[in-house]
């Protein structure tokens, strides 16, 4: 098994990590690159996050009882209608307004036994968004690479989403009236424009034609909208278009605009969704200790129950093979293996720990580092050669702050897992998202959003030991980039001898 | 199933002569009366369990719940419970078989009101709702029989003043069975304007259990509140109607108004809680079991079929997938057997390899010609029908004088990669194509006497004495409302059969890209530049519509509703899908495309989706 005791200790104090060539991590001092992007905190014209209406500016007028009801119906539903009726005693008559008034309690009392069962229901939009979403108090809120060519997206905290194509001046804005709390943002696969956006309440696919000038899309007419109440997150796939809901998994077929409810009892929602990158399956787990794997041909799961605590985080391998997933309050990695003909053979019976994060320290020329812990997040990239860890660290503690772990991987012919080293920042900066560029020729690249507001990539150069994908790139032009036999040999590491 | 054999002969025998082959009558009768046969032995099973609901449903009482127990359960095992379910069960089995009889794969869409009305007014149709009528009564009859009490019988004696016995009305009774009849009546109505018997393919392979279970919530919400409006509209006409049904019964049957309680059809007698509720409960059991006979139907025709894509015998070749592909009728088979190629080609790799073998001996990839010419003879139709349709529109109307023109110029654009076809005629701007291929059997019966005999079918395809004719007309306001073309509708009867191209642009595009790594022989290869071509061409034809007013505008979604909508979005899934499909291919080969023979113009289009740009 492979545990941080194997890495190389990280870098001292000030340092960045730049790139990895010739096996090893360079570091350096902060290099400007036209990519990289910063968005500081000042720079954004947040809105006052706790009012989300601008009653309080108005003065109050009186209007009549059946305006005042219509509004509440509008604005509230019927508890706000329930509400209104048994605030407004002269008005109305006695009866009604205390048989509203029982009502209110009877509903209040249902939904506190309904909350009681799935304590997360409880929850604000907003507070479910901050618990279950990747990402909390950083300025970038989510990011997206497109799945083919050189073109991101980013959400920021004022709500608005930029564009930005390095082979373009333009950079285009999205903004929407309800494009609140973005949680994640996502483009369709073999598309050019759509790009989906999971906001509080509604699901938005914005249609960015990639030729227009255009540089802001205001409330315009480019965009789809799927309103669902209690949204978090979604992820699309080439037809299908799945998201979650408080307690529905929902298949969507965007451009028909149908959906496909998918219900299974228990669990309590999807917080959080990854599809395999061939399609063929999909991770789903829920806000209770237990995650689904769904087979995308007849739409049929795997229940897994964990022990501990819910899913964190998953990825696939690039086959769609093996799946790899962290359990909350647990500092380990674990990994599922999966056919790719459905039916024909059961998956595996239970999940294999193949590395171990657990605290471990490491003695810098600044005194002692501990890194290790709860793990936030996992990144794979596309060609399966790197894994990216991402650790929670823990806020209290200054010398445990989260970090990058790197691994080398290697899916065929036997599962290997390598250690690497540690992706570090600029001094202060905390990683809070990372996704690897989808297909970068040279390697891999990690794009890292920093608790700054910086944006980096960090390249992975190196020959891939894998055929070389649809064999269209040929061997990467690496600039004095070796490929060095591995020298862990002497070193304990994760190998899964197939029996 | 006899019965089933014996009612679908007549549909047999007209396909028959058509085709000339045997093979696939029996391919359609091991198929789909197998399955029509198990869905309707499917929903008798279930019709116990949602008979007990609705008499535990029917009877409850809050102050007395043991009595109603005990009640339910001395019902349930009297003998008039069993004859009255036998009833529901035949009713079943009759629903089943209309569902089985007046369903189509391609959605019949009413382009002006006029249409709608035509459709409605159809002797077909007007068979349809008769039977509906009738069945909403046996159903009422069942319940009122269920629910006792007062609603038990039709007559009752009454004593009149000098002591003398006779037999009154009971009309409690009355309404109920003539409040069936409204229900089932407007059922079949309903499914005309909310095109029921429109069966769609799914998006999501399911297993049929989980999709039952998935809609059952649905059907229940359907259920209930189509039976509030049915009943609402129901009370209203009997407000001012019900005078009249109740002096006929009460003269053929020589009863006698009940001289004690107030006549129903009046505000106080409407207003009765115990009334209503029983009322709004039989027609929510009445639309329960027929929606679920529906669903099951639905369910079960549209479950994935698995056609073998090559047979050693050679009496099975007509079973094979390549050879159903290419059979015109029935639809339903071609629909399965375009499926089953979307989902061979998306996920499995075994069957792809048989498409694109070589036959043995001779060495021809016969599988894959088949499978590729008939899905590239789809598309092109389509493109040949949105062409057609934009030099209509363009020129105003005028479609006839410019027909040839038009088709000379897409066969040319078209012939050089594709075979001769021979082309339907032009299609009519504001109705579906009558003659197109994809026309089911149920709806080409549907239109075609109409077209011959009433006037007005001929004025929407606007000739030209009609035009003039139908221009003094419409200056006359019913005139100018019922022959307004609904905006949209025109656009969604273009792309009615849509469903068969997207599967078409499905199985083609997952079969070349799996044709990267997996066709040994390279027979893929041959038909690249027809496929880009095709694909290319249609992308612009499709681009083009949606440039016309109203083609892009999204269609209200209705929920609540047992009709399925599916059609009016067929034609965003289509250009979401053939955009995909591009994609797909441009993806997979990349640079290589390169080396394609394509138009110079082609090219320059494919450069665009090799550049991410489309």
């Amino acid at each position: 098994m492979c545990s941080l005791a194997l890495f190389p200790p990280p870098l001292p104090y000030g340092q960045t990590t730049v790139c990895e060539s010739n096996n090893e991590l360079l570091s350096g001092s902060s290099t400007e690159d036209q990519l990289n992007l910063s968005f500081p905190r000042e720079s954004l014209k947040l809105h006052s996050r706790t009012e989300n209406s601008s009653k309080a500016a108005f003065l109050d007028h009186s209007e009549t009882l059946w305006m005042r009801s219509a509004a509440a119906w509008r604005d509230g539903g019927l508890t706000g209608l329930l509400n209104e009726i048994t605030n407004s005693h002269p008005e109305v008559p006695k009866w009604l307004s205390m048989s509203s008034g029982c009502i209110l309690a009877l509903l209040q009392w249902v939904s506190s036994f309904h909350g009681s069962l799935f304590p997360h229901l409880t929850l604000s939009s907003e507070d479910m968004i901050a618990e279950f979403s990747q990402v909390s108090d950083c300025v970038v809120r989510a990011f997206a690479w497109h799945p083919h060519t050189d073109k991101f997206a980013v959400a920021l905290l004022d709500d608005s989403i930029k564009i930005y194509n390095p082979k373009s001046a333009t950079t285009p804005t999205l903004k929407h009236r309800l494009q609140r709390n973005v949680a994640v943002v996502q483009w369709k696969p073999l598309c050019a424009s759509a790009l989906a956006v999971g906001c509080q309440n509604c699901l938005l696919v914005w249609h960015v034609d990639p030729c227009s000038l255009s540089t802001r899309y205001v409330n315009s007419g480019h965009v789809q909208k799927i309103e669902f109440s209690s949204l978090k997150k979604c992820q699309k796939n080439s037809l299908s278009f799945t998201f979650n809901a408080v307690l529905n998994f929902l298949v969507w077929d965007v451009a028909a605009e149908s959906c496909v409810p998918l219900q299974r009892v228990g669990g309590g929602g999807v917080t959080f969704l990854s599809w395999s990158p061939d399609g063929s399956h999909v991770l789903a787990s829920t806000p209770s200790a237990l995650f689904r794997v769904w087979e995308t041909r007849m739409w049929t799961c795997e229940r897994w129950p964990c022990i501990k605590g819910r899913c964190q985080s998953g990825c696939w391998s690039p086959d769609g093979s093996r799946l790899l997933f962290t359990v909350q309050d647990e500092a380990v990695i674990y990994s599922l293996t999966f056919t790719n003909t459905p039916g024909t053979s059961k998956g595996p019976h239970a999940a294999v720990v193949v590395a171990d994060l657990s605290e471990t320290t490491f003695s810098t020329p600044d005194g002692d580092i501990i890194v290790g812990g709860e793990i936030q997040s996992l990144a794979w990239d596309p060609r399966g050669e790197r894994l990216a860890v991402l650790l929670k660290g823990d806020p209290r503690a200054a010398d445990r702050s989260p970090i990058i772990a790197v691994f080398k991987t290697r899916v065929s012919p036997i599962f290997e897992l390598l250690p690497c080293g540690f992706v570090q920042g600029e001094p202060g900066a905390e990683p809070r998202l990372m996704q690897f560029h989808p297909n970068f020729r040279h390697g891999a690249l990690l794009t890292v959003c920093w608790s700054s507001g910086r944006i980096t990539h960090v390249p992975f150069y190196f020959l891939s030991a894998s055929i070389p994908r649809l064999g269209l790139s040929g061997s990467p032009t690496l600039p004095h980039v070796q490929e060095r036999p591995a020298d862990f040999a002497n070193q304990s590491l994760f190998t899964e001898f197939i029996s | 199933m006899l019965r089933l054999l014996h009612l679908s002969a007549p549909l047999l025998a007209r396909s028959a002569l058509k085709r000339k082959s045997f093979m696939s009558i029996i391919l359609f009768f091991l198929v789909i009366c197998w399955r029509a046969a198990a869905s309707i032995a499917w929903a008798v099973l279930l019709l116990p369990p949602s008979t007990a609901i609705f008499v535990i449903l029917s009877k409850f009482s809050v102050l007395h719940p043991i009595q109603t127990i005990s009640e339910c359960f001395s019902m349930l095992t009297s003998a008039t419970a069993i004859f009255s379910f036998i009833l529901l069960c035949g009713v079943i089995i009759m629903v089943g078989f209309l569902n089985f009889e007046y369903y189509t794969v391609i959605p019949t869409i009413a382009c002006s009101k006029i249409a709608l009305f035509g459709q409605l007014l159809h002797p077909r149709q007007l068979v349809n709702s008769l039977v509906h009528c009738i069945m909403g009564m046996i159903v009422a009859w069942c319940s009122a029989v269920t629910i006792g009490f007062r609603y038990e019988t039709l007559g009752h004696p009454c004593a009149q003043t000098d002591g003398y016995h006779q037999m009154c009305l009971n009309e409690y009774h009355l309404i109920l069975l003539l409040g069936g009849a409204f229900v089932g009546f407007s059922h079949s109505l309903l499914g005309v304007i909310h095109n029921m018997n429109y069966v769609s393919f799914h998006t999501v392979q399911q297993y049929k259990y989980l999709r039952f279970k998935g809609c059952l919530p649905l059907v229940v919400k359907c259920s209930a509140t189509q039976a509030l409006y049915s009943v609402r509209n129901f009370i209203v006409v009997y407000y001012f109607l019900g005078y009249i049904p109740r002096t006929w019964i009460c003269k053929t049957l020589n009863l006698h108004l009940g001289s004690s309680a107030h006549p129903l059809d009046s505000i106080a007698g409407l207003l009765d809680l115990s009334l209503l509720y029983h009322l709004w409960i039989s027609a929510t059991f009445l639309l329960f079991t027929w929606y679920i006979t529906l669903l099951l139907f639905r369910i079960f025709l549209t479950e994935g079929y698995s056609f073998p894509v090559q047979s050693s015998f050679t009496e099975d070749a007509d079973h094979c997938l390549p050879k159903v592909l290419t059979e015109k009728q029935p639809m339903i088979l071609k629909f399965l057997a375009l499926q089953d190629l979307a989902l061979l080609s998306q996920h499995s790799p075994l069957r792809r390899c048989e498409v694109f073998s070589l036959s043995q001996p001779g060495g021809h990839p016969h599988n894959w010609n088949a499978i590729s010419k008939e899905c590239l003879s789809l598309l092109a139709d389509l493109t040949q029908r949105l062409v057609a349709y934009h030099d209509t529109v363009a020129t105003n109307g005028r479609a006839k004088s410019l027909s040839s023109g038009s088709e000379r110029k897409t066969s040319s654009e078209t012939s050089d990669f594709m075979s001769p076809r021979p082309t339907s005629p032009l299609t009519a701007p504001f109705t579906p194509d009558l003659d197109s291929p994809f026309m089911s059997p149920a709806l080409r019966r549907l239109a075609a006497p109409v077209e011959q005999g009433s006037p007005w079918y001929g004025t929407v395809q606007s000739p030209h004495i009609m035009r003039r004719v139908k221009n003094f007309l419409a200056k006359r306001v019913l005139i100018v409302y019922l022959f307004n073309k609904l905006p949209e509708a025109s656009s969604q009867a273009l792309f009615a059969d849509s469903q068969a191209h997207i599967w078409a642009l499905e199985g083609l595009s997952y079969l070349v890209q799996a044709s990267f790594s997996e066709d040994q022989f390279g027979v893929v290869q041959t038909t690249l530049p027809s496929i880009l071509s095709c694909m290319l061409v249609l992308q612009e034809a499709v681009d083009r519509h949606f440039k016309l007013p109203h083609a892009s505008s999204k269609p209200v979604r209705s929920t609540s509703s047992m009709g399925d909508s599916t059609y009016k979005t067929l034609r965003f899934a289509l250009r979401a899908t053939l955009k995909t499909a591009i994609y797909r291919i441009t993806t997979t080969f990349g640079d290589h495309l390169n080396a394609v023979q394509l138009s110079a113009e082609h090219r320059k289009r494919l450069q665009q989706f090799l550049e991410y740009k489309e």
